[in-house]
């Protein structure tokens, strides 16, 4: 018997609560929720709870297995590191926003069903949203519509996906889906989306740069990292996800290099680490399922270390622009170390924590013989080392002294940097403990000699490249500039569609106007004004000739006619005719009847 | 600038004899890389993991690739200026 309740109503019950606490009180319960949620989850044995009955259907609100467990640790842990960088934040809405978003992230990871399953997936965009609004930049407001309509998209997709899947299979079940008809297909694209495959993904490297500094921590977290998940179980081993993850490692490293903005290098860079773990679930050994699964968990963490180190430079100088930046090792040394300790573990360096999750990916792709695939992901381990391995704290923390001398990190996002960077050394170091926990036993060794030595020449080869770019001037200069992605088809594109709409419907609309409002109208007013002098002209005339007028006598008659009746002075005489036939007619008609 | 600098405190890479000493340390650990791939017994999967220094050519030229790439294809083709979206 377990007394746990299910992990996402932890949050989403916290961030109903929230805005009655103010102040020191507010932060202390931020801190004390992930906590109260870990210690549940430690509460949920294996196996299904937390079931709503809904229609003829079992809605499973908590399905906990070794796969979802390790995802609920790691989302706990990055969001009590999140709320720790977040501290100083007082801002009901964000916090709040931050709750429910963490807590649509376990719904997904814990949903035993598919429409549990798309609710919490739905509640995730909606929530995460505020974290881009919550900058309130013009640039954040625009980016977190565009944000919204991509993933608007996406849950469409999702939802015809489940709503297919359910009416085909009869069964609400959310266990292995694999790539069979039009429902599946609709699945796989709706988690694509949130994955951020190429082509879908300029969501991600267009709002997260423009999120609030805090926000992103958890954005990095927790969005990708559910796709991962739901394609872990949902589609292990689909071949197609091998090519999708292999060239999502490949393409945003060339953009990376000729970034500006540093969190945007970030962004791209996020791309690239998850393309190893989608690899790893396409190639779909339980080595590789190893290897994607934990590389998510190091991702989350590394990757939320070096967004909170460029974070803490962009809230003390308020720009993360290569350009602005430089020399700040000098007054924030921490921070520095800290961004260095996050760059060595996505680059893979042996004892730092991508070192022992990402070579599982590369060995299970060289044992599935699969040559390409490994030296393309080969290459991109090189191209992480360039982005996110030296630009960022090299541009950031070295290079030309931007003369800026901003204060060192505040306190609790010091901690939070430190606390993470430590457990990216510990992982590296001791990999055992995160060994334990994945879903197949493990059976593979990092650290050999032959292992570390290749991987440190392959680093440092490549490092050694750099200064050599850098003093022969061959190195790309950083310039104020931006670089076209995927996003300019629905930002340009739907400029364009805009506006061959506006041409075309608006051009219907004035014609329409023409036609009907102005003329048709006209016409018809102008008609209903004339058409008792007309009736009573064509009773009229045909008397007129039988008394012989003709010619001009013929017009004065007509004109007067027309006069009379325009006046309202007709002879009463023809009213009384017209009178006495309509009421001939009437009698005639109702006779018939 | 210059008159602040000079009052200014000096830092680690102020000084050209610490980032000198910093290379001389990265050049020692690369050749002691390539010493150690001579000696050290090597498990590969693939044939070409045999070759002497093959991670430490692919590292370097995969750098060398990627950044020329990144600046002489990619770069013409896709900057543009930072208003691009705002006209």
């Amino acid at each position: 018997m377990n007394s746990g309740l299910p992990p996402a109503l932890v949050f989403i019950g916290g961030a109903l609560v929230l805005p009655f606490l103010k102040g020191r009180i507010q932060a202390g319960f931020l801190l004390l929720l992930p906590v109260i949620g870990f210690l549940n989850l430690l509460q949920l044995s294996t196996g299904i709870h937390g079931i709503i009955a809904f229609w003829d259907y079992q809605l499973i609100l908590a399905r906990v297995d070794r796969l979802s467990l390790l995802f609920g640790y790691i989302f706990h842990l990055v969001a009590f590191l999140g709320a720790i960088y977040a501290l100083h934040v007082r801002d009901d809405l964000e916090q709040m926003a931050g709750l429910v978003y963490a807590g649509s992230a376990l719904g997904v990871v814990f949903a035993g069903d598919l429409l549990t399953l798309f609710v919490f997936w739905e509640l995730l965009t909606v929530s995460s949203v505020f974290l881009i609004w919550n900058r309130r930049t013009r640039e954040s407001l625009a980016a977190g519509f565009r944000y919204l309509l991509v993933h608007v998209v996406g849950g469409l997709c999702l939802l015809a996906g489940v709503t297919l899947q359910i009416h085909q299979t009869g069964s609400l079940a959310f266990e292995y889906i694999g790539l069979n008809g039009l429902a599946t297909y609709l699945i796989f694209f709706g988690v694509g989306v949130n994955c951020a495959w190429p082509l879908l993904h300029p969501w991600l490297t267009d709002a997260y740069p423009e999120a609030t500094v805090t926000g992103v921590i958890w954005l990095s977290a927790f969005t990708t990292k559910t796709a991962v998940y739901v394609l872990a179980r949902g589609f292990p081993g689909t071949e197609v996800l091998i090519w999708i993850g292999t060239i999502m490692t490949a393409f945003p490293i060339f953009y990376a290099v000729i970034e500006n903005d540093l969190r945007r290098v970030l962004a791209y860079s996020l791309i690239n680490q998850v393309g190893f773990m989608v690899c790893g679930i396409g190639i779909g050994t339980p080595l590789a399922i190893n290897g994607a699964i934990s590389h998510a968990f190091n991702d989350i963490l590394f990757k939320a270390l070096l967004f909170m180190s460029i974070g803490a430079v962009l809230y003390r100088t308020g720009t993360t622009k290569a350009t602005d930046l430089g020399g700040l090792y000098k007054t924030m040394p921490l921070t520095c170390i800290c961004c260095i300790v996050g760059a060595a573990s996505i680059s893979a360096f042996p004892l730092f924590s991508g070192f022992v999750s990402k070579s599982m990916v590369m060995e299970a792709a060289a044992l599935g013989d699969l040559r390409l695939i490994w030296f393309i992901l080969l290459f991109a381990s090189a191209g992480v080392l360039e982005h996110a391995g030296i630009k960022v704290p090299f541009f950031a923390f070295f290079s030309h002294d931007s003369g800026l001398r901003p204060k060192e990190a505040p306190w609790n996002m010091s901690l939070a940097m430190v606390l993470t960077a430590g457990l990216c050394i510990f992982i590296g170091s001791f990999p055992g403990p995160l060994y334990s926990l994945l879903p197949y036993p493990v059976d593979y060794e990092p650290y050999t000699a032959a292992h570390v030595i290749g991987q440190l020449q392959l680093l440092l080869f490549a490092a050694l490249a750099f200064p050599l770019l850098l003093l022969s001037g061959i190195y790309p200069a950083e310039i104020r500039r931006i670089n076209l992605d995927a996003d300019w088809f629905y930002r340009r594109g739907g400029r364009l569609f805009y506006r061959i709409m506006d041409r075309a419907l608006n051009g219907l609309n004035d014609r329409a106007e023409q036609v009907f409002s102005l003329g048709l109208a006209g016409w018809l007013g102008r008609r209903s004004r004339d058409l008792p002098f007309r009736l009573a002209l064509l009773l009229l005339y045909p008397l007129w000739l039988a008394r012989g007028l003709r010619g001009e006598e013929l017009r004065k008659k007509r004109l007067a006619l027309q006069q009379a009746l325009a006046d309202g002075a007709s002879p009463l005489g023809i009213g009384a005719a017209v009178a006495t036939a309509f009421l001939l007619l009437f009698i005639i008609l109702s006779g018939l009847v | 600038m210059s008159e602040t600098t000079a009052k200014e405190k000096q830092y680690l890479f102020d000084k050209p004899a610490n980032i000198k000493r910093f290379f001389w340390i990265f050049y020692f650990v690369l050749v002691l890389l390539l010493v150690l791939d001579l000696l050290l017994p090597k498990h590969a999967i693939f044939p070409w993991e045999n070759w002497p220094q093959f991670y430490a050519a692919f590292g370097f030229v995969s750098f060398v690739a990627l950044v020329l790439a990144a600046k002489y294809v990619l770069r013409p083709l896709v900057m543009r200026k930072e208003d691009y979206y705002d006209e």
